[in-house]
C-alpha cells in the first residue's frame, strides 16, 4: 500500500515540468508564472503516473522499456507510484500468463511502488477466470481494457458484463482509447480509435466499476469527455494537445476527474510533465492531477 | 538552455486579432522557457489558398509579429499552385518586409518542378523553406508532400535551406528518406511525443540537422519539447535542437535586414 494519502496537498510542491527543465530553464523561465509552490518541508511530494506499459513495443525498441529503467527514469522525474499494463496484454493471447509476469516484474520493483493493471479481453473464451485471476491471486487494484486492439465496441454486451463483475470485484477498469495515432500505425498493425460514447449510458446506468479511460483525446470530443466525467469516469491527460490543453481540461470537466498519466514510455514522460507548466495550474489543482483523484479511485468511500 | 520554436501558428487560442492570438500564445512559450517563434499561416487556412487568401493570412502574421518584433520571426505562406501571385508574396513579405522563410503546406506536392522559382527566390533572398511533410498510414492528401518528395526538391537546389516540417510524422522513414540530404534539417514538431525520435535523428542525421518545433496552438509546447528534453542526448545536441541549429539558419537573412539578435 503506498502513503500517498498520508500526504499534506499544502505540501505539495512544484510542477511536473520543473524536474524535466531543471537545468535547461532560461532566466525567462524561472520568471515564468507556474504553480504555486506552497511552502514545503522536504517531504516528497507524490506524484501517481496512472499510464505507464511494461515490455516491449513491437514495433521499435523504446528508451526505458526494461522494468528497472522506467522505474529509474520516473523516480528520477519525481514519480512515486505508477500504475502499469504490459504491451504483452495488448497483443498476447495467454493473458492469464502476461499478467502473471505483470504482477511479478510489478513486485521486483518493491512496495508497491508500480500497480500492475492486468488486461482482460471479453472476447476470450474463459476471460471471467482472467479478470478473477487479477483480483485474487494477483491482487490487483485494477484492469486495463484494450478494446480497439481486442476487437470489440463498447457497446458490446460483453463489455457491459466485465464492466459489473469488475465493479464486484472492486477493480478500477482502464480502458485505452488508442495507443497511437492512427496515421503513424505500422501498415500490418492499423487499428482505429475507440469510439468512447457508448461507454456514457453504461456509467450512467451505474455498473459499480471506477473507470479510468486513458489516451482519450483523439477518440472523444471534449463535450463527450465532459459527458464521460459527468458520468463517473476520470480521463488522464496524455493525449492531451492544444496549448493550455489541461487548463482547458480542468475548465470543462471537474478538476476531480482528471489524472496524470504519461502513456510512457510509448511516450517520452515529460510530454505529460511539462503540460502541467504549460497550463500554471494551481497548487491544488496540480495535486489532484498528480496524486490526488488516482488516490481517491484507490480508496473509494 | 536557451529555446527558439521553428513552428507556431495563429491557432488554438482565443482573439479576434492576429496580435491578440499571437500574445497569448507567447503566455504560454513563456512558461516553457521558449523565447522567440516563428509564426506562420493566418486565423483561418485552406488546404489551396487563393492569391487573396495568401494576402490576407500573410497580413496576418505580419501584423502580429509587429507587435513582438523580439520574440517572433514570420515566415511567407506561399502555393505553388499561383506562381506568380507567391513570387509577389515572396517579394513583399521577405525581400520588402519583415519575414524571414517561407511557408509551404499541401497545396502541391514539393517534388514538382513548378516550385523551382519559388525556391531560387527564396535561396536569392536567404530564407529557409519550411515545408510540411508527412507519411500517413490513412493516406496523405493529394497535394501533401512525403519526405521523399522534400529530398528530390532539396537536391535540385544544394544553395537552398530546408526544414522538413514534421519529418514525415512518421518519423523513422523520414529521418531515413532525409538523411542523405544535407540541406535539409529534420523539424519534430506536430506528431505525437514518441519516444526515440529525437535519438534516432540525431544518430541519423547528426543534432546539427535537427530542430525543436511545436505546431503549436493546434499542439502543446510542451509534448513538443519533451522530445528534445526528454531524449536521451548530450545537453549540447539539445540547444543545438533547441535554439541554435534555427539561430545558424537564420543568420545570413536576419544579418542581411540588419536584425539583431
Amino acid at each position: 500500500m503506498n502513503t500517498l494519502s498520508a500526504l499534506n496537498r499544502r505540501e505539495f510542491v512544484q510542477t511536473a515540468a520543473t524536474a524535466a527543465l531543471a537545468g535547461f530553464g532560461s532566466a525567462r523561465a524561472a520568471a515564468a508564472p507556474r504553480s504555486k509552490a506552497p511552502a514545503g518541508t522536504g517531504r516528497h511530494p507524490a506524484w501517481v503516473d496512472v499510464n505507464v506499459t511494461l515490455g516491449r513495443w513491437p514495433f521499435r525498441r523504446l528508451p526505458f522499456d526494461e522494468t528497472p529503467a522506467l522505474v529509474g527514469k520516473l523516480r528520477q522525474q519525481g514519480v512515486t507510484a505508477a500504475w502499469a499494463g504490459t504491451f504483452d496484454g495488448v497483443f498476447h493471447h495467454d493473458l492469464a500468463a502476461a499478467n502473471a509476469r505483470l504482477a511479478e516484474d510489478c513486485r521486483r520493483q518493491g512496495r508497491g511502488w508500480l500497480r500492475p493493471f492486468g488486461s482482460v479481453n471479453p472476447k476470450l473464451p474463459g476471460w471471467k477466470r482472467d479478470l478473477q485471476q487479477c483480483a485474487e491471486a494477483h491482487q490487483m487494484a485494477g484492469i486495463r481494457l484494450h478494446p480497439t486492439y481486442h476487437g470489440y465496441a463498447l457497446d458490446d454486451a460483453a463489455f457491459a458484463q466485465l464492466l459489473v463483475l469488475a465493479g464486484r470485484h472492486r477493480l478500477i477498469v482502464q480502458i485505452v482509447a488508442d495507443l497511437e495515432d492512427e496515421r503513424t500505425q505500422h501498415p500490418l498493425a492499423r487499428v482505429p480509435h475507440a469510439n468512447l460514447q457508448p461507454l456514457v449510458p453504461l456509467l450512467r446506468a451505474g455498473t459499480g466499476a471506477r473507470v479510468v479511460v486513458l489516451n482519450w483525446a483523439r477518440s472523444a470530443s471534449l463535450p463527450l469527455a465532459k459527458q464521460l466525467a459527468e458520468a463517473g469516469a476520470c480521463l488522464d491527460i496524455a493525449t492531451v494537445e492544444n496549448v493550455g490543453g489541461v487548463d482547458n481540461l480542468v475548465r470543462q470537466l471537474s478538476v476531480d476527474r482528471v489524472v496524470f498519466g504519461s502513456h510512457a514510455p510509448l511516450f517520452y514522460f515529460e510530454s505529460a510533465a511539462l503540460k502541467l507548466q504549460e497550463s500554471a495550474l494551481t497548487a491544488e489543482t496540480s495535486w489532484a492531477i498528480r496524486a490526488g483523484n488516482a488516490m481517491r479511485l484507490l480508496s473509494p468511500v | 538552455m536557451t529555446i527558439w520554436d521553428a513552428h507556431i501558428h495563429l491557432s488554438g487560442v482565443p482573439g479576434d486579432a492576429p496580435e491578440a492570438r499571437l500574445e497569448r500564445l507567447l503566455e504560454y512559450a513563456d512558461r516553457l522557457g521558449i523565447e522567440r517563434v516563428c509564426v506562420f499561416m493566418g486565423m483561418k487556412w485552406s488546404y489551396a489558398p487563393s492569391p487573396d487568401d495568401l494576402r490576407q493570412q500573410n497580413d496576418e502574421v505580419w501584423r502580429a509579429i509587429r507587435h513582438f518584433p523580439e520574440r517572433a520571426f514570420g515566415f511567407v505562406y506561399l502555393n505553388p499552385n499561383h506562381l506568380a501571385a507567391s513570387l509577389a508574396e515572396l517579394d513583399r513579405c521577405v525581400r520588402d518586409g519583415p519575414m524571414v522563410g517561407v511557408k509551404l503546406w499541401v497545396a502541391r506536392r514539393c517534388h514538382e518542378p513548378v516550385l523551382d522559382p519559388l525556391v531560387r527566390r527564396a535561396a536569392e533572398l536567404k530564407a529557409v523553406v519550411l515545408q510540411h511533410t508527412y507519411l500517413k498510414a490513412t493516406g496523405n492528401l493529394p497535394g501533401e508532400s512525403t519526405p521523399t518528395d522534400l529530398a528530390q526538391l532539396a537536391a535540385r537546389h544544394p544553395d537552398a535551406s530546408f526544414i522538413a516540417a514534421h519529418t514525415g510524422a512518421d518519423w523513422e522513414l523520414g529521418i531515413r528518406a532525409l538523411r542523405d540530404t544535407p540541406n535539409v534539417s529534420v523539424e519534430l514538431c506536430g506528431f505525437d511525443p514518441t519516444a526515440g525520435v529525437t535519438e534516432m535523428a540525431v544518430r541519423e542525421v547528426g543534432a546539427a540537422r535537427v530542430l525543436y518545433g511545436s505546431d503549436a496552438g493546434g499542439r502543446s509546447f510542451a509534448s513538443q519539447l519533451a522530445k528534445v528534453l526528454g531524449a536521451q542526448i548530450s545537453a549540447a545536441d539539445k540547444q543545438l535542437i533547441l535554439r541554435d541549429n534555427l539561430k545558424r539558419l537564420l543568420t545570413p537573412i536576419l544579418q542581411t535586414k540588419g536584425i539583431r539578435i
